[in-house]
């Protein structure tokens, strides 16, 4: 029988918090930004319990005090932006991943890696530190001139932003150089996983796009502190001029939250159907499209903010554009499914979930760029809605699912699968009470951002039931994620060994035993078709899925092969 | 049922030719609000179809395919330039629609007619009010039906963006600091229908609603012009009001609605937006209680203490930051110029009038 991880790991290679804390190998950082980042989604996920509890009636509920509910879904946003969604799959899943598909010993650059994480530690600190530095009271938007006016622990939240910036950049820098330089002799652009081309494509954002975040949080700094007046209008600056530079980072920003979720769904989506990815060079060039016409659109999020019609109509316009790469993944998604022998297993569960939650969150984008009803739909519920479709059910789902995909090949173990299917229905079905419901209440007038609804009720006495369903909704996800929590920390104790390939992947991870060795390969393994399944068949004395070559056995490296 | 100032009585009772509204959008209440609700639901059935064709197909591949016993993956193509040319072209054409369409509704939400009737809204945290053609100023907006409204909107340069937002209508503005925006409407069914801020601005957020009420033909002239009764008394006739209000009343049934010069004050109260930081209820908010605050001593920051006394309030309400109340912030904004002598007396009355 095929005993893995008994043998020297990347978990056992050398012993102690010191060896982890000093790590260069790409494996452990990317364990180490598994566990912050998942400790910070639990805390954000907090303060959106919060809001949502608030709501739950008409008038105070938990809090008497609005500037209190202020704080609640300030930090609930900044927390989940910049200490999850941004940073999420990319350091966490990415950095783990990525060297190994490309049958490389590690990063580029791992000194560089290991301070990603460290700015990323720091960053994250400082945000904790606001907390009690006076909280934050702005929305993670930051507009001016509530920012510049505020008592709130801006400098703190800022200063915090602009550090994790920087562990974005070096990140994106490293998986660009590493995708450039690495790649083994055989795998050319177009050899490469899906995955990898929307880790690129992502890098690509990031390097361009984050130093933009970095200047406009040094000019807010620069007006609350220097009193410079760029946005004081009593000084001749424009407010609006904050919303400018603030969301030409931040549209971009959340294709880097999306690409990465549409990579891990192909790969879910192809190993899941033990079938070849249907469309690789369209889904590959959709993700290079969707990250460039993301820095041309920004102004969508201003349309009422006094920018002149005609910009106004133009990146409407642009808005459009960015739509269709992303029906197309879609579509190549399901044309992968057809004819393909499909496993129900929770990581497929999780892709399954994605192209739902992500369809609607997508297709609820039309009704926002589109001008004339956007001014109506602007800054209500709506908004609210559809970003977390594409946020949560888009990026965070796919985010779990790759966590219950490459679980197996991080940890060694394998994790209950009526459970984890379970889990994954229940977050799917509170996720839809809680998010659907938004979208009635918006597109009826529900502004965001309320403390309170009471003043509303005369007029629309069904706010008070769809908030309710909506904070439902938000415990039972709550449940569900916990759930998750724990039987994937049980299965850490208890869960059975994991083989190298328990799905039928054909990717290069799924080469090397779970956990993988120090080293990752002894060898450059044999390069091809990253999706070609041909021979890959269940083993039952290896307990896992193994290829076998045409011409000879089964082949697996384990530590110790030659 | 007569026209009561003070109050907006006009909750839809006529219900036969009134839109309730939808199950996606509130009542149907302007010129524009047709347009846009049909482009909503352009995009509606266009999302929604293809959204159950996605669901539709993916359900019917996890069944039909699903991982059998002996059974592998078929051989199909792995790609397909037609079916990406189509599946790239339908959608394309598509939006290029919903683009066009949202561009030329945009247009016509954007553009004023000429000869639009004119009021002025002023916003502040955390409070709406709007200023008619004759001076009078209210924290509601009363419009005429089938007429077409222009709001020229600012807030103070040191004040917060806030934005002005009224569903039924389907029109949003921000106002913005340093700036005057607008924005337009044809009102096309009487009623009253939520105004709310719509760019969040601090503590007061969720606070900063009032209507917008839509009268009949003639309602909104006589409206008007009953709004304000202590503004068009002349000097004598004001004079002899405050020496005896009820007999005035009494024998002057022209100033519809006029009431005693506490009960004015409370409406100029709701009016000029005091209620938005003074409580009347012994509660402290951003500014002190009017409870119990005639006749007190009032300890300012500074240490002393002074009598609140009708001086006091006309100064308070005139020159806020010359005394502020311990315990307080210099926030309020100086009503010199906003207010006039009358309304101030009669703010002075319903302020004795809540004495403990």
């Amino acid at each position: 029988m095929f005993t893995p991880a008994t043998g020297d790991n990347y978990l056992n290679h050398t012993r102690g918090i010191g060896s982890w804390l000093v790590t260069l190998d790409h494996k452990r950082i990317g364990v180490m930004y598994l566990v912050s980042i998942l400790a910070m989604f639990m805390l954000g996920g907090l303060f959106g319990l919060l809001v949502r509890t608030e709501l739950l009636t008409p008038g105070p509920t938990i809090t008497d005090n609005p500037d209190t509910y202020n704080q609640f879904f300030t930090l609930h946003g900044v927390i989940m932006i910049f200490l999850v969604i941004i940073p999420g799959i990319p350091a966490a899943l990415g950095n783990f991943v990525l060297p190994i598909m490309l049958g490389a010993k590690d990063v580029a650059f791992p000194r560089l890696n290991l301070c990603s994480y460290y700015l990323y530690v720091a960053g994250a600190l400082l945000a904790l530190g606001s907390l009690a530095a006076g909280g934050l009271d702005t929305g993670w938007t930051l507009y001016a001139p509530y920012s510049t006016q505020t008592k709130s622990a801006v400098f703190v939240v800022a200063a915090a932003a602009f550090i994790l910036g920087f562990s974005s950049i070096f990140t994106g820098l490293n998986f660009i150089v590493t995708i450039h330089k690495l790649r083994p002799p055989g795998m050319g652009w177009f050899q490469l996983p899906l995955f990898l081309w929307s880790l690129y494509a992502t890098a690509v954002i990031q390097i361009l796009a984050t130093p933009v975040l970095a200047i406009t949080l040094l000019l807010l700094v620069a007006e609350r502190t220097l009193g410079i007046g760029i946005f004081d209008p009593s000084l001749g600056g424009d407010p609006v001029l904050f919303q400018h530079f603030f969301w030409f980072y931040s549209h971009p920003a959340v294709y880097i939250m999306i690409l990465p979720g549409m990579g891990i769904v192909s790969e879910l989506i192809s190993t899941h159907s033990h079938k070849h990815i249907f469309g690789y060079r369209a889904i590959a060039y959709s993700s290079v499209a969707i990250a460039l016409f993301g820095f041309l659109v920004w102004g969508h999020h201003m349309f009422v903010s006094g920018q002149s019609d005609l910009v106004s109509m133009i990146f409407s316009a642009l808005t459009f554009s960015v739509a269709i790469p992303s029906a197309i993944k879609v579509f190549n998604w399901l044309a992968t499914m057809y004819k393909g022998s499909i496993s129900l297993n929770t990581p497929m569960l999780y892709g399954l979930s994605f192209i739902f939650l992500f369809g609607i969150g997508g297709l609820t984008g039309l009704f926002l760029g589109a001008l004339a009803t956007d001014v109506h739909l602007h800054s209500t519920y709506f908004v609210v809605a559809h970003f977390h479709y594409t946020m949560m059910g888009g990026t965070m789902i796919a985010f779990i699912g790759g966590i219950h995909h490459w679980w197996p090949k991080i940890t060694g173990r394998l994790y209950s699968q009526l459970w984890g299917r379970f889990a994954c229905i229940l977050i799917f079905l509170g996720f839809n009470l809680t998010f659907f419901t938004q979208f009635i209440m918006g597109s009826r007038g529900m502004p965001r951002r309320y403390y309170d609804y009471k003043e509303l009720l005369p007029y629309h006495p069904e706010f008070h039931a769809l908030h309710a369903a909506s904070t439902i909704g938000a415990y039972a996800l709550a449940i569900g994620l916990m759930l998750t929590a724990v039987y994937l920390l049980h299965s850490l104790f208890r869960g059975r060994r994991a083989p190298a390939n328990p799905w039928g992947g054909s990717t290069l991870e799924w080469q090397c035993s779970s956990p993988p060795p120090h080293d990752n390969f002894a060898t450059p393994p044999p390069v091809g078709d990253p999706y070609d399944f041909e021979g890959i068949e269940y083993d039952l004395q290896a307990g896992g899925y193994v290829r076998h070559a045409p011409e000879g056995p089964a082949r697996v490296t384990t530590p110790g092969d030659e | 049922m007569t026209t009561d100032v003070g109050a907006s009585s006009l909750s839809p009772p006529l219900a036969l030719a009134q839109d309730q509204g939808s199950f996606w959008m509130p009542p149907q209440a302007s010129a524009a609000a047709s347009e846009v609700d049909w482009l909503f639901s352009f995009i509606y059935y266009i999302a929604l179809f293809f959204f159950a064709l996605i669901v539709i197909l993916m359900v019917f591949f996890v069944v039909r395919y699903r991982r059998r016993e002996g059974v592998g993956p078929q051989q199909v193509a792995t790609h397909s330039l037609a079916l990406e040319l189509t599946w790239s072209a339908v959608p394309t054409i598509l939006v290029i629609l919903i683009f066009w369409w949202s561009f030329t509704g945009f247009v016509s939400l954007r553009t004023p007619p000429e000869n639009a009737y004119e009021i002025n809204v002023f916003a502040e945290q955390w409070r709406w009010e709007f200023t008619y053609p004759n001076g009078h100023s209210d924290d509601e907006l009363h419009v005429p039906v089938d007429t077409p409204v222009r709001l020229v909107m600012h807030t103070d340069s040191d004040d917060v963006i806030h934005s002005l937002y009224i569903p039924a209508f389907r029109i949003k503005m921000d106002i913005v600091p340093g700036r005057y925006s607008q924005v337009w409407f044809r009102a096309t069914q009487v009623g009253e229908y939520p105004l709310v801020c719509a760019e969040y601005c601090g503590t007061g957020h969720s606070d900063m609603v009032t209507i917008v009420a839509v009268h009949e033909p003639g309602g909104y002239e006589k409206w008007l012009e009953l709004a304000d009764p202590l503004k068009r008394m002349t000097p004598e006739q004001y004079e002899a009001y405050a020496k005896d209000p009820q007999a005035f009343t009494q024998a002057n049934p022209e100033f519809e609605g006029l009431e005693p010069p506490w009960q004015m004050g409370k409406r100029v109260f709701t009016k000029k937006g005091c209620k938005s930081c003074h409580t009347v209820d012994g509660t402290p908010y951003t500014g002190p209680t009017m409870k119990g605050l005639f006749g007190k001593q009032e300890h300012l920051a500074d240490g002393s203490t002074v009598p609140v006394d009708e001086n006091y309030l006309r100064e308070s309400i005139l020159a806020p930051g010359a005394k502020i109340v311990a315990g307080y912030d210099n926030v309020m904004t100086p009503y010199q110029g906003r207010i006039s002598d009358r309304e101030i007396a009669a703010l002075i009355a319903y302020i004795k009038s809540l004495r403990e």
